[in-house]
C-alpha cells in the first residue's frame, strides 16, 4: 500500500472551484430553461403601448402599475398558475376588454417604459386609437353573420366601428331577397381593444383578438404597393439579398460537374 | 447606403461640374449623385415573367434592385402583379449566379468534351466560340451552326442575334423557345390573316359578355388577364358567361359557369361542331352574316395527310432500320409512334371526321411530311366537311371525363354553340397551349376563327378569337423581329427574293448574302445535332435542355457526339449542364431592353443596375463575336448542306463593290457603322441621364472583355440602334413601331403606331388605320390587308382542279380541317394519357424562380396530379414516388390526387418546371407537321410505384 | 407588559412596517390609495416619489433593457436610503418573506431541530454571491431579468396586491426548506436580494453596538440572529456590527437581558472606543 498523502490545499482549492463552476452551471441551465419555457407564451395581450415582446419581457418592472390605474380592471398581473410570463401585466378581452380610455391611465405610470408613451401618441397628444394591443381575427365558419344570421354585435361593439371593421354586403342566393352582413377586420385601424371579442354571441367567441405578432403577416419590404404612395417609404429597409434554395444551395460549379443521372 | 458622405460630395460635385461644362458624365457617377440624394430611385420596367406584359417599378439601392411594385399607370395590370411578378426583385441575385465563363478542360487547361466547368477569360471563351464555329462552318456550312433563341430575348438581343446569324454566318439555323409556345397560333394567323399577331387586345375582355377559355389556365398562366375576367364575371354575373374547355379541371374551371372535359385533341371536332350548328341551324335561324362572309371571307382546304411532325424514315438518325424493331439511335418502343409519322391506318375514331377527305376507317393514310398549302374551295364544301360533326358523334369522342353522362356532357356542347350564336352576345375565345401544343394546332387555331368569322365576332370591341402567347417577348422578339429560322423581322420570310431584298439593303449587305432556306426549327436543330449535321449550337436565353421533349436524345447528342455546346444563362440549368462553354449572361434588368406581349404592347425599359461578377449582356456576347469574323471568313461559297439543296453564292466581290475589304469584320458592318455611330451616348438626354450602359461605356467592373483588354465600352448607343434599325422595318407595313424615345415615356404602345396613335383592334376601320386605308372607297367595315398566301388555287376537299391563283384582297380565310387522332393514345400498356404545362409559381424551366426562396417553399417540386381512383387502381399512395414511363423514358413524381389539378380518370398532369423531375424526358416530340410546335399536351404513359 | 415591551418592541416595528406596507399595496390597487402604489419591484410614493428595486433594475440592465429615467432615479434613491441609513434593513423590516422564515427558525427551534440535525452543514453563506452572478449572467443570455422571474419576493408581495395565484406555494416552500433542510437556508443563504443589500449595506450608518463590558456571555444574541457569523465580536471586544449582512433586525438587542447591544450611529459608535 502506498503512502497516502495529505490533500494538498492547492487540490482542495481546485476542487471547490470546479464544484462551484460545476453546480453554478446545472444552476444557470436550470434557471434558463425554466425561464425559457415560461415566458414562451405568444398569446398574450398586453396593455397600449406595450412595446415588443422581447423587450416587453425585459423591461417591465412588474410592478402592477399599470394595473392599478386601469379603471376597468381590465388589466391583470400574471400570477403563479396563469400559465403567463410572471408577474407581467395581460389582459383577457372575452372577460374584461379594454375599454380605450381617451386618457390612457395605465401607460404613463409605467416607470420603466416598458408601455411606451410616445407609442400611443399621435402629434404629441396621447391618442388611443394609434394603440396596437392586437388584432382580431374572425372564424367564418363560426361567425353567424356569416350563414346570414343578422349579427354585427361586433361590428356595433367596436370603438372605432366603421374603420376597424366594416361590413361587406353580399347578396344571399338561397332566400334570394336577403343579404349577407359580413365584418370584415381592418388590421391598420384596429386596436385589438377586443370590444368585439368580449361582445360576440357565439359560445365561443368567433372573433378572437390575437398580439399582432401572431395574427398579422409581413409582406417583406421587396414589393411595394404601386398605388399607395404612403407604402413607398419601406423601400428605406429594402435590401438585396443573396437568395438560397435546394437548387441553389451548391456552388455553380460544383452543380456544374455533378450529372447525376442526366446522361 | 455603401457610398460614404465624401464620396458623396465628391460624386455630387463632380456631376454638377461635368453637366455645367455641358460634357458626358459617366453614367454611373450621375446614378450615384441621384441615388445619395434620394436613397434610392425608382423606374419603369416591364414583368420578366410572362405574355401578358405588365408594367413595374423597379427601386435601385446601392447598385442593386432592392424592391419592385406593380405600375399604377400601366393599362395592363394598373400597379397590380401575380406572385411570380411580385418577386421581381429577388430573381437575378441567387447564391449561384453564373458570373464568369466556364470550358470543360483536361488536366492541362485544354477543352476536352469530357472534362469538367473550369472559370475562363472572356477571351478564351470568344477563342473556343470561334474555333467551333470555324470547324462547323467546314464541316456543312452555315447550316451546321444552330441557335437555341428565345422569346425572352429583349427586342434588341434578338434583333443582334437574328442580324449576325443570317447575314454574317448566312445561317437560318435559329430558332426560338417561342417554336414551343405559339407556333401553331402564328401559322393561324398567317393562314387566316396573311399577317402575324391578335386582331384585338386585352381591353375585350372588359367589353364581352363571353369568356370562352379553351385549352388555357389562365387562371395561373395569365394571372392578372384572369383578374380582369373575374372582374368582369363580377361586374354582371347573370350575363357575363364563362366556359372552361379543358382536358382536366384546374384553377381556371373555379370561377366558370360550366367546365367541359374533353379527351385530348378532340377540341378539333369540338369547334367544328360549334360551326356545323351555326351551318346547319342558319337556313332557320339566320345566323351566319352573309354580308360580311361575302365581303371578306374565303374558303379553303389543305390536305390532311400531314403526319405528326416527327423524325422521317429517311433521318440519318432512323438508320438503320433493324429486324427487331429498332431504327438506328431508336429502340423498338420508340419506333412504335415515330412510325405513324410515314403512314397510319385511319382509326374508328376519326373516321367519320376524314369521310369527307376520302378516308375512311380501316385505311392506310400515307403521310408526307407536313405542308402549309392550301386552296379554294365553295361554301358547299366547307358545309360538307362539317356535316360528320353531329352532337352524337362529337360527345360520343369528346367527352373526356369517364364519369360524366353522355348526356351532361351534350348539354354543355350545346350551350356551347348557343353562346356563341347568341344574336348580340359578345364573345372572346381564349387560347394559349392547350390550342397551340397540337399535333394539329395550325388547324385548330384556324378552326376557332371560323366560328367567329361566320358570326361576324372578330376583330370587334369585345369579340374575337385571342390567342394568349406564354412567353414575355414571343410576340415582341420571336415573331416581330422574326428569329425564326423562316423569318424575317415584321413578317418578312427568307423564303421570299424580294423580302431577303429588303433586309439585304437595310443591313448593308451584298445582294444574295441571306440564305433563302430556313427549315432549321427548334426541334430541327435538336435533331440536326443528333444526325451531326450542326457541331456548333448555342443557347441563348432559355432552356432548350429541359424544355425539349424527348429529351434524353438531345441531351445524349450534346454530351457524346463531335460538336460543341454553348449556353449563355444567369443560373446553371439543364441546358448549362450539358453545354461545353457557359456564359454569363446580364439578366434582365441588367441591361437596356424591350419586350412585346400578347395584346402587340411594346414595352422598353433602361438598364437599372450593373450586372453581377463578369456577367454581360447577349447582345454584347453576339456583337463580340462579330469581332471574330470577317468578309473572307464568312461570306464565300457554299455548296448545299442540309435542307438547303442549291449553293450559297459567293458574295465577297459584291462585298468589295460595296467598300468592305476582305477582313473588314462583321462587327464594322452589322453592328459598328456609320449609322450605328449616329446613335451618341449623351448624358444630357432624359432618356439616358444617369443611367447605365454597360455595352456603352464600359462599367466599373471593369470586365475584360474578348480581346483581353478592360471593355471599355462601344462608344454609341447600341441598344436605340439596334431598335431603330428593326423598328424601320415594320414602319409602313403594318407593323409600325413608335420611336424609342417614345417608349421610354409611355406605358407601352400597341403597334401599328401610326401618327402617335396606337391600334387596339386591327382590320377594322374604326380602330386600323391601315384597314380604313385598304378599305377605302368602299363601305366595308373590315379590311383583311395582311399579304401572307393572298391568292390560292380552287379546287374542293381532296383536289386542286383549278391551278391557276386567285387573288384574294383584304380578305381572310374559313379553313375546313377535320378531326385527327394524336399520335400516341393510350393503350393496354401505356394507359394513361400525360400533359405537361406550369403553374403559377415557376416561370418555365424553373431557374429563376426555384431561387426564389418563398417561390420554393411555396411549390418545391413538381407533382404527378392524378385522379384518387387511378391512383387507388394502380396501387399508389397520396404524396408518394410513383414511376411515370413512356415510351422514352421514364421519371420520379409524387403522387398528388388533391389540389389545384384535379384530371378526369386516364389523365395525369405533370409540371415541367422543376429540372430534378425531367417530365421532357417523357414526353414525345411529335409537333404540329406546318407550326413544328412541339405537342407537350399529349403522350401516353403508364404510372407504377417505386 | 413593559418586559414584553421591552423584549419585542422592533419586532413589533418591524411586522407592523412589514404588513403596513403590504396593506398600503393592497389599498393602492383594490381602492385606488395612493400612498404607495405598485409593489416591492417599484413603486411610488404620493404619486410623486419613485422607488425601485435596484437589483431588479442591475438585471434588467444585464438583460439589455433600456433603463428608464424614472426607473433610475428610483433604483438610485432605494440605493442610496439603504448604503447610507438602513443597512440591509430592507430584508427584516419590509420583506414579508422574512416572516415567513422568522417563522420557520422560532419552529425550529421550539422543535429542537437544530440539536437534531447538528449545526453544521456545509452550504456556504456566500452562496447568495454566486447566485448574483448567475442571476446576472442568465439575465444577460435570456433577455430579462432572471431573478425576478422566480422570485419568491414579488411573488408574495405582487400577490398580496394583484392576487397570489399559486404564489403561496412560493412561502409554503421557503419554509419548509428552512425549517427541515438548512436553517436560515433561504434569507442567510440563497437570496440573492438580501446578498445585493448586504453589499451595498456594509458602510451604512444605522448599527448595532456591542458593549463587551456589559456581555455575559449568555449567547442568547447568536441562537436568536439569523447572520450569526456577523456576531464574532460577542464577548471578545466592544465593536460595531460592520458586516453587511447584518439585517438590522434588532433581535439580538432585544433578547440581550444585560444591555450589551443597542443601536447607534456608526460615527458615534466608533467615537466611543
Amino acid at each position: 500500500m502506498s503512502k497516502r498523502e495529505p490533500i494538498s490545499d492547492r487540490r482542495k482549492f481546485i476542487f471547490n472551484m470546479a464544484r462551484g463552476v460545476g453546480i453554478a452551471t446545472l444552476g444557470g441551465f436550470v434557471w434558463s430553461a425554466y425561464i425559457d419555457e415560461a415566458k414562451a407564451s405568444q398569446l398574450l395581450l398586453r396593455p397600449p403601448g406595450a412595446i415588443k415582446e422581447d423587450d416587453f419581457l425585459k423591461t417591465c418592472i412588474k410592478c402592477g402599475m399599470c394595473v392599478e390605474a386601469c379603471p376597468f380592471d381590465t388589466l391583470l398581473l400574471a400570477k403563479p398558475g396563469d400559465h403567463k410570463p410572471l408577474g407581467t401585466p395581460y389582459f383577457t378581452p372575452r372577460d374584461v376588454p379594454c375599454h380605450m380610455c381617451t386618457d390612457i391611465p395605465c401607460v404613463p405610470v409605467c416607470p420603466t417604459g416598458a408601455l411606451d408613451q410616445k407609442s400611443v401618441e399621435t402629434e404629441n397628444k396621447l391618442d388611443i386609437n394609434s394603440a396596437e394591443m392586437g388584432l382580431a381575427v374572425i372564424d367564418k365558419d363560426s361567425c353567424i353573420a356569416f350563414w346570414g344570421i343578422q349579427c354585427d354585435a361586433c361590428y356595433r361593439a367596436c370603438p372605432l366601428l366603421g374603420k376597424a371593421i366594416t361590413i361587406e354586403y353580399a347578396k344571399n342566393e338561397r332566400t334570394g331577397k336577403h343579404a349577407f352582413l359580413k365584418p370584415v377586420v381592418h388590421s391598420d385601424p384596429c386596436t385589438g381593444c377586443g370590444m368585439c371579442e368580449h361582445a360576440c354571441v357565439t359560445q365561443k367567441a368567433a372573433i378572437q383578438v390575437f398580439p399582432r405578432e401572431v395574427a398579422m403577416g409581413k409582406a417583406g419590404d421587396y414589393y411595394i404597393k404601386g398605388w399607395d404612395k404612403k407604402d413607398d417609404k419601406r423601400v428605406k429597409d429594402a435590401k438585396a439579398i443573396k437568395t438560397r434554395t435546394e437548387i441553389s444551395k451548391k456552388s455553380a460549379i460544383d452543380t456544374l460537374n455533378d450529372s447525376g443521372d442526366l446522361y | 447606403m455603401s457610398l460614404s458622405r465624401r464620396e458623396f460630395l465628391k460624386s455630387s460635385a463632380a456631376a454638377s461640374a461635368a453637366a455645367a461644362m455641358g460634357m458626358a458624365v459617366p453614367a454611373e457617377l450621375e446614378a450615384k449623385a441621384t441615388e445619395a440624394e434620394h436613397g434610392w430611385r425608382w423606374d419603369k420596367a416591364a414583368c420578366r415573367f410572362c405574355g401578358t406584359g405588365c408594367g413595374i417599378m423597379m427601386a435601385t439601392k446601392d447598385g442593386k434592385i432592392v424592391a419592385v411594385k406593380g405600375d399604377p399607370a400601366a393599362p395592363v395590370n394598373r400597379g397590380l402583379n401575380c406572385i411570380k411578378g411580385y418577386f421581381n426583385a429577388k430573381i437575378m441575385y441567387g447564391a449561384d449566379r453564373l458570373t464568369q465563363p466556364l470550358l470543360r478542360v483536361d488536366n492541362q487547361g485544354n477543352f476536352d468534351k469530357k472534362g469538367s466547368f473550369a472559370p475562363v477569360s472572356w477571351e478564351r471563351a470568344f477563342d473556343e466560340m470561334e474555333f467551333h464555329i470555324r470547324k462547323a462552318l467546314k464541316h456543312a456550312g452555315p447550316e451546321s451552326v444552330g441557335i437555341f433563341a428565345s422569346g425572352q430575348y429583349t427586342i434588341m438581343e434578338g434583333y443582334a442575334a437574328q442580324k449576325m446569324m443570317k447575314a454574317g454566318f448566312r445561317s437560318n439555323a435559329i430558332d426560338p423557345n417561342a417554336r414551343h409556345c405559339m407556333a401553331s397560333a402564328v401559322v393561324g394567323f398567317y393562314q387566316t390573316f396573311g399577317i402575324d399577331e391578335p386582331s384585338g387586345c386585352y381591353d375585350d375582355i372588359e367589353l364581352t359578355d363571353t369568356v370562352i377559355s379553351w385549352g388555357s389556365n389562365m387562371a395561373e398562366m395569365h394571372p392578372i388577364l384572369w383578374s380582369r375576367v373575374t372582374d368582369r364575371k363580377l361586374t354582371d354575373p347573370k350575363k357575363v358567361k364563362i366556359i372552361s374547355i379543358q382536358t382536366y379541371t384546374h384553377r381556371t374551371s373555379d370561377l366558370a359557369d360550366t367546365e367541359i372535359i374533353f379527351t385530348p385533341n378532340t377540341d378539333l371536332a369540338m369547334w367544328n361542331y360549334v360551326a356545323r350548328e351555326i351551318v346547319m341551324r342558319d337556313a332557320k335561324e339566320n345566323i351566319i352574316d352573309w354580308d360580311f362572309i361575302k365581303k371578306h371571307i374565303v374558303f379553303a382546304v389543305g390536305p390532311v395527310n400531314l403526319g405528326y411532325g416527327l423524325r422521317r424514315a429517311s433521318d440519318k438518325s432512323l438508320n438503320p432500320r433493324r429486324a427487331d424493331g429498332s431504327a438506328g439511335k431508336y429502340d423498338a418502343k420508340e419506333m412504335e409512334t415515330i412510325d405513324k409519322e410515314m403512314s397510319k391506318v385511319v382509326s374508328q375514331t376519326e373516321g367519320p371526321a376524314l369521310e369527307p377527305y376520302g378516308y375512311k376507317a380501316g385505311d392506310t393514310m400515307k403521310n408526307s411530311g407536313g405542308t402549309l398549302g392550301h386552296w379554294e374551295i365553295s361554301f358547299a364544301e366547307y358545309k360538307k366537311s362539317l356535316e360528320p360533326y353531329t352532337l352524337d358523334y362529337v360527345a360520343k369522342i369528346c367527352k373526356g371525363n369517364p364519369d360524366e353522362s353522355l348526356e351532361s356532357f351534350k348539354a354543355k356542347l350545346q350551350e356551347l354553340a348557343d353562346l356563341y350564336i347568341e344574336k348580340d352576345r359578345k364573345v372572346v375565345s381564349f387560347w394559349t397551349m392547350g390550342m397551340n401544343q397540337h399535333t394539329r394546332g395550325s388547324w385548330d387555331n384556324t378552326l376557332a376563327y371560323n366560328v367567329h368569322f361566320m358570326l361576324n365576332k372578330q376583330a370587334r370591341p369585345g369579340s374575337g378569337a385571342f390567342s394568349l402567347t406564354g412567353q414575355p417577348s414571343a410576340c415582341g422578339t420571336a415573331r416581330e423581329v422574326g428569329t425564326f429560322t423562316h423569318r424575317l423581322p415584321a413578317d418578312l420570310m427568307v423564303k421570299v427574293p424580294a423580302h431577303r431584298k429588303i433586309a439585304e439593303k437595310k443591313w448593308m449587305i451584298p445582294h444574295g448574302t441571306l440564305n433563302g432556306v430556313g427549315k432549321q426549327h427548334i426541334m430541327q436543330i435538336h435533331r440536326d445535332i443528333e444526325d451531326g449535321l450542326i457541331k456548333f449550337a448555342w443557347v441563348n436565353v432559355c432552356n432548350a435542355y429541359q424544355d425539349s421533349a424527348s429529351a434524353s436524345h438531345w441531351i445524349k447528342a450534346a454530351r457524346e457526339m463531335d460538336n460543341f455546346i454553348v449556353t449563355s444563362d444567369g443560373y446553371p440549368g439543364i441546358s448549362a449542364k450539358v453545354s461545353d462553354l457557359i456564359l454569363p449572361s446580364a439578366m434582365i434588368y441588367e441591361k437596356w431592353g424591350g419586350y412585346g406581349n400578347a395584346e402587340r404592347r411594346t414595352q422598353l425599359w433602361r438598364q437599372q443596375v450593373l450586372p453581377v461578377g463578369d456577367a454581360m449582356s447577349d447582345t454584347w456576347q453576339w456583337v463580340e463575336l462579330s469581332k471574330r469574323f470577317t468578309v473572307d471568313d464568312l461570306w464565300g461559297a457554299y455548296a448545299p448542306s442540309g435542307p438547303r439543296k442549291t449553293a450559297l453564292p459567293d458574295v465577297r466581290k459584291a462585298a468589295y463593290a460595296m467598300g468592305y475589304s476582305g477582313d473588314t469584320t462583321m462587327y464594322e458592318i452589322l453592328f459598328a457603322n456609320k449609322i450605328a455611330k449616329s446613335y451618341k451616348l449623351d448624358q444630357a438626354d432624359p432618356i439616358q441621364k444617369g443611367y447605365d450602359n454597360s455595352e456603352g461605356y464600359g462599367d466599373s467592373r471593369n470586365v475584360v472583355g474578348s480581346d483581353g483588354k478592360v471593355f471599355k465600352g462601344y462608344g454609341f448607343f447600341i441598344h436605340k440602334y439596334l431598335f431603330e434599325e428593326y423598328a424601320a422595318f415594320g414602319r409602313g407595313r403594318g407593323h409600325d413601331l413608335a420611336p424609342f424615345d417614345m417608349y421610354h415615356k409611355v406605358r407601352g404602345l400597341k403597334w401599328p403606331v401610326v401618327n402617335g396613335k396606337e391600334t387596339p383592334w386591327r382590320f377594322n376601320v374604326n380602330f386600323d388605320p391601315y384597314a380604313a386605308k385598304a378599305a377605302k372607297g368602299t363601305d366595308n367595315e373590315f379590311a383583311f390587308y395582311g399579304k401572307i398566301a393572298k391568292s390560292l388555287k380552287q379546287g374542293d376537299l381532296t383536289h386542286v382542279t383549278d391551278k391557276k391563283k386567285k387573288p384574294l384582297p383584304n380578305k381572310a380565310k374559313i379553313f375546313a380541317r377535320p378531326y385527327m387522332d394524336p399520335p400516341e393514345k393510350p393503350d393496354a400498356e401505356y394507359d394513361t394519357w400525360l400533359a405537361t404545362g406550369r403553374v403559377l409559381e415557376h416561370w418555365h424551366s424553373g431557374t429563376m424562380t426555384m431561387r426564389v426562396p418563398e417561390l420554393y417553399r411555396a411549390v418545391p417540386e413538381a407533382l404527378c396530379y392524378m385522379h384518387p381512383e387511378d391512383a387507388k387502381k394502380k396501387g399508389l399512395q397520396q404524396g408518394k414516388l410513383a414511376w411515370v414511363e413512356s415510351r422514352r423514358g421514364r421519371v420520379k413524381a409524387r403522387v398528388e390526387t388533391r389540389g389545384r389539378n384535379r384530371p378526369p380518370r386516364g389523365l395525369v398532369f405533370v409540371p415541367w418546371f422543376d429540372e430534378r423531375i425531367f417530365i421532357n424526358k417523357v414526353c414525345l416530340d411529335a409537333t404540329c407537321p406546318m407550326s413544328k410546335q412541339t405537342d407537350y399536351k399529349k403522350c401516353a404513359v403508364k404510372i407504377y410505384k417505386v | 407588559m413593559h418586559k414584553i415591551w421591552n423584549s419585542y418592541r422592533y419586532l413589533i416595528l418591524r411586522r407592523f412596517t412589514q404588513v403596513s406596507i403590504l396593506i398600503l399595496y393592497f389599498g393602492a390597487n383594490a381602492w385606488g390609495w395612493s400612498l404607495l402604489k405598485g409593489n416591492l419591484s417599484s413603486s411610488v410614493i404620493l404619486n410623486a416619489v419613485p422607488v425601485s428595486d435596484p437589483y431588479a433594475t442591475l438585471q434588467m440592465l444585464a438583460s439589455g433593457a433600456a433603463i428608464s429615467l424614472d426607473l433610475f432615479i428610483g433604483a438610485m434613491t432605494v440605493t442610496l436610503f439603504y448604503s447610507l441609513i438602513g443597512g440591509r434593513a430592507f430584508c427584516s423590516w419590509v420583506c414579508p418573506i422574512n416572516m415567513v422564515t422568522d417563522a420557520a427558525n422560532l419552529l425550529r427551534r421550539k422543535l429542537e431541530i437544530n440539536r437534531i440535525q447538528g449545526m453544521k452543514f456545509p452550504l456556504s453563506r456566500n452562496i447568495r454571491y454566486w447566485v448574483i452572478v448567475l442571476s446576472l449572467f442568465v439575465s444577460f443570455v435570456m433577455g430579462l431579468a432572471a431573478f425576478e422571474f422566480v422570485s419568491p419576493i414579488s411573488m408574495i408581495t405582487r400577490g398580496i396586491a394583484f392576487g397570489l395565484g399559486f404564489g403561496w406555494s412560493a412561502a409554503v416552500i421557503i419554509f419548509l426548506f428552512d425549517l427541515f433542510v438548512l436553517k436560515d437556508g433561504w434569507c442567510g443563504h440563497i437570496c440573492p436580494l438580501g446578498g445585493f443589500y448586504s453589499l451595498i449595506g456594509r458602510f451604512s450608518l444605522i448599527r448595532v453596538f456591542h458593549n463587551e463590558e456589559n456581555c455575559t456571555l449568555c449567547m442568547k444574541c447568536k441562537v436568536v440572529c439569523p447572520e450569526h457569523q456577523v456576531l464574532h465580536m460577542i464577548g471578545k471586544e466592544s465593536l460595531s456590527v460592520t458586516s453587511g449582512e447584518c439585517t438590522n433586525c434588532a433581535r439580538c438587542i432585544e433578547v440581550c437581558d444585560d444591555d450589551a447591544l443597542e443601536f447607534s450611529l456608526r460615527k458615534l459608535a466608533e467615537n466611543r472606543n
